[in-house]
């Protein structure tokens, strides 16, 4: 990449392939640290590149085991990967194990391959609050490919839809009948449906249950979800998965789809972005000004509503025209 | 290079270098870490020197956990140590548990390792060294 010389160090390190400088910025990034503000900035530009492919699902299916096998056949065709794979945090102590990292087998000291463990640090959805941003970092850091493994997903955990350009849904046989496959929420944000221990009896019931759904319309804007057996034992399955993932991104390059999800998504980011901002500013003003305590008083007091309330300081305080 | 955020939570690996696979203590750990609220990458069995480092770097934890019982600590501790000084990451607090004689320890404790925990430690030991030397470490 070119320009690198006119990047902050920091940036400019990362750029560089200077795997410390990328973990510690991660850190950062997790914490919230506004230090690292500056960096992101600047490394913005150079995102947008990688694909990020999501692989989420029921725990125990066998995300981190098909990651690892994925990573391997990525690596033999000599192309870099960057991973962050979310564990849960505990909402008792905030604490976390994560386990992701066991499954990963790789030579020693190969540098295409970047791993990082993430807790969700309360964050509903399957993903962390900052996964997004990582993912960013990763793509800047020039990795070929970017995963992101999700939380053993339950059928509302669709978070990744608004992160991943690829998501693949991992499931396993006997996790249900065919109506399982018709509720809403986890089945519809596939774009590849993925049948890992394939090995095992009941397989292809699985995946025909999923084909049928796919035949009633699971297609989304032309492209019907690829379905794909897996096992990660043989392993087998594993070139046809990357193939159905790739048929996939160019799917969405050859179509403008790419575009018009990344309009969605960063529109999406920017109104969430001003509304935590706005929020945080309105939940401090309403403790500390005067005006607003009064306000807050009267809907203490019955005299005025909560929705009245918020229209009043709004167009006081935040409508411009 | 950025410094670390305080409010984050300490992020500790716990691995287990060498061939044994006895990791039951290892998960014990972890688990009690966890309960104290940090965030444990538990990188497993059968773990080379070279990948204990490359995961602590990867992950940029404060502290790392070894835990052994094949006998192979004075071979594999004191490697573990040399690579992350060569990685300039020797500040990286380094702990163990396991079955490590007392004359071993006192070389390992010599050799830069912080702590080291033998049968008998209660978990609320582990955790108030753990807390102590994350928070001493750069």
């Amino acid at each position: 990449m070119t320009g690198s010389t006119r990047l902050p160090p920091l940036a400019k390190a990362i750029v560089d392939g200077d795997r410390r400088a990328l973990a510690r910025t991660i850190s950062a990034v997790e914490n919230g640290d506004p230090a690292v503000a500056g960096v992101l900035r600047a490394l913005y530009p150079r995102t947008g590149r990688a694909p990020v492919i999501g692989l989420t699902g029921p725990l125990g299916v066998g995300k981190s085991s098909l990651l690892s096998v994925l990573i391997a056949h990525l690596r033999a065709q000599g192309k870099s990967v960057g991973v962050v794979a979310v564990d849960p945090s505990s909402p008792f102590s905030g604490g976390s194990v994560l386990g992701d990292r066991i499954r990963l087998e790789r030579k020693a000291n190969d540098d295409g391959v970047y791993f990082r463990s993430m807790a969700s640090r309360g964050e509903a959805g399957g993903i962390a609050a900052s996964t997004r941003e990582v993912t960013r970092l990763l793509d800047a850091a020039g990795f070929d490919v970017v995963f992101v493994e999700t939380v053993g997903s339950g059928q509302v955990d669709v978070a990744i839809r608004g992160v991943a350009s690829t998501s693949v849904v991992v499931l396993v046989p006997h996790l249900g009948d065919e109506v399982q496959t018709l509720k809403a929420g986890l089945f519809e944000i596939a774009d590849v449906f993925c049948v890992n221990k394939a090995d095992l009896p009941g397989a292809d019931l699985a995946a025909k249950d999923l084909s049928e759904l796919v035949s009633l319309g699971a297609a989304r804007d032309g492209w019907a979800p690829v379905i794909v057996p897996t096992s990660t034992t043989t392993p087998s399955g594993i070139a046809e998965l990357w193939t159905a993932i790739s048929a996939h991104e160019a799917f969405l390059d050859q179509t403008g789809h790419r575009a018009a999800t990344e309009r969605a998504r960063l529109s999406a980011e920017i109104a969430e972005r001003v509304r935590d901002r706005v929020g945080r500013d309105v939940a401090e003003r309403l403790t500390r000004d005067a005006d607003l305590r009064t306000l807050l008083d009267r809907v203490l007091a019955r005299t005025l509503d909560p929705a009245s309330a918020a229209d009043e300081l709004y167009s006081t305080h935040y409508a411009t025209k | 290079m950025v410094r670390r955020a305080k409010a984050g939570p300490i992020r500790v690996l716990i691995a287990k270098p060498g061939l044994d696979g006895h990791d039951r203590g290892a998960k014990v750990v972890a688990r009690a870490l966890r309960d104290a609220g940090m965030e444990v990458i538990y990188a497993g069995l059968r773990q080379t020197p070279e990948e204990v480092v490359r995961a602590a770097l990867e992950e940029d934890v404060d502290l790392i956990g070894l835990s052994i019982l094949s006998g192979a600590h004075m071979a594999l501790f004191p490697k573990i140590l040399v690579l992350l000084k060569a990685q300039k990451a020797g500040n990286i607090p380094v702990f163990a548990g396991g079955i490590i004689p007392d004359e071993d320890a006192r070389r390992l404790k010599k050799a830069g390792i912080k702590a080291i925990f033998g049968p008998g430690t209660t978990l609320q030991e582990i955790v108030t060294t753990a807390q102590r030397l994350a928070r001493g470490a750069a």
